[in-house]
């Protein structure tokens, strides 16, 4: 009994973290059996993944998790669009953006609340 | 010189994978993925979850936003399988993602079970730093490359979930939110980068409109449908124009 329940954590960590995630991987393999990079399906594959990112991405700005909550939408949202804006200005630099981002967050976050 | 009439040999996996490996320490994504883990490790921590467990989901997980939902739901006392159900959920993305990577690397007479690697270190760093350096390479070395690459993301990942689970204590709050933001942040500017035909940009912003508006509306599923919504209408605007030439 008490090893079962040294091991539960790591049965939950399997169970409800590492099968329902991983079966979304290993459907991927099956589906790209036979299928080429140029076909019209991968573009389209690729278009679905596209918006997919996009909904993760407004999700955790509008819907954050705990931590990221507490800092007042109008602040996440700012922060979003200068980090965004610093990205486009300095020649498409990741870097820039992600930095510029970070910088209104915080920034704004000490301020307002 | 005179060049020689047999080819150079091609280099060997092992270089190959350290070619990736190395590209991975000089994208911007390893420090995100670091600061990102930093911010799980410590929610981890504070949760009251062991290191040996926090590291053990970013190897098996290997994707952040489901390990910010396993370690909340769990440490605020969800069941597992409610926890099973949002982790599930939030997988999709993997799947069109896997698609799209496994159709760039493999050949006619490669086995699935060489897929099964790629496939597993397939997470949005991995994916968009792949997407845009792999079709650079010979397609025999894109394997190899991979793995390095994906290796590479995932050796740093544990380095900054060890880093947030030492300094949990001493992280301030607003520290905490700034490494929450690395995740929404960094996706963004490297989705625009990596998109350069239409349809990709298409799809982004049509995601960022249908998104919020199917998660308000409380639609099951709202990240899948978000998806095939977005990607669908995308797709039909590329046919259109296609079909206008």
């Amino acid at each position: 009994m008490n090893a079962l329940g040294d091991l539960s954590p790591y049965l939950v960590l399997i169970a409800a973290g590492f099968l329902p995630n991983e079966v979304w991987r290993m459907l991927g393999v099956v589906v790209a059996h036979g299928l080429d990079e140029r076909s019209e399906l991968v573009i389209w594959v690729r278009a679905v993944a596209t918006g997919l990112l996009a909904g993760v991405i407004a999700k955790i700005l509008l819907f954050p998790p705990a931590g990221l909550a507490e800092v007042r939408p109008g602040v996440r949202l700012a922060a979003i669009a200068v980090g965004f804006a610093a990205f486009l200005s300095v020649r498409r630099s990741v870097f820039a953006g992600v930095l510029a981002g970070e910088a209104v967050l915080m920034l704004g976050a000490y301020w307002f609340g | 010189m005179s060049s020689s009439p047999i080819d150079p040999p091609p280099p060997s996996s092992t270089a190959i994978f350290f070619a990736g490996w190395r590209a991975a320490w000089t994208s911007v994504f390893s420090l995100v993925l670091v600061g990102t883990y930093v911010g799980i490790g410590a929610l981890a921590h504070n949760y009251g979850f062991s290191l040996g467990w926090v590291l053990l989901s970013t190897l098996l997980i290997w994707a952040g936003p489901a390990q910010v939902i396993l370690i909340s739901a769990l440490g605020a006392g969800a069941t597992p399988l409610a926890a099973a159900l949002a982790v599930g959920l939030s997988g999709v993305r993997l799947l069109p993602m896997v698609v799209t990577l496994l159709a760039l690397i493999k050949r006619a007479d490669t086995r699935s079970r060489h897929l099964v690697l790629p496939a597993h270190l397939t997470a949005v760093s991995m994916w968009v730093e792949a997407v845009r350096l792999l079709p650079k390479l010979p397609r025999e070395q894109r394997i190899a490359f991979s793995n390095g690459l994906g290796g590479a993301f995932l050796a740093a990942a544990h380095v900054g979930t060890v880093l947030g689970y030492c300094l949990a204590a001493s992280l301030p709050a607003l520290l905490t939110a700034g490494l929450l933001f690395l995740t929404p942040m960094s996706f963004l500017v490297s989705t625009v980068r990596n998109s350069k035909i239409l349809v990709e940009r298409l799809a982004l912003a049509l995601g960022l409109v249908v998104g919020p508006l199917l998660a308000c509306a409380e639609v099951g599923l709202d990240l899948m449908w978000t998806g095939v919504v977005a990607g669908t209408a995308a797709y039909a605007v590329h046919r259109l124009r296609e079909a206008r030439r």
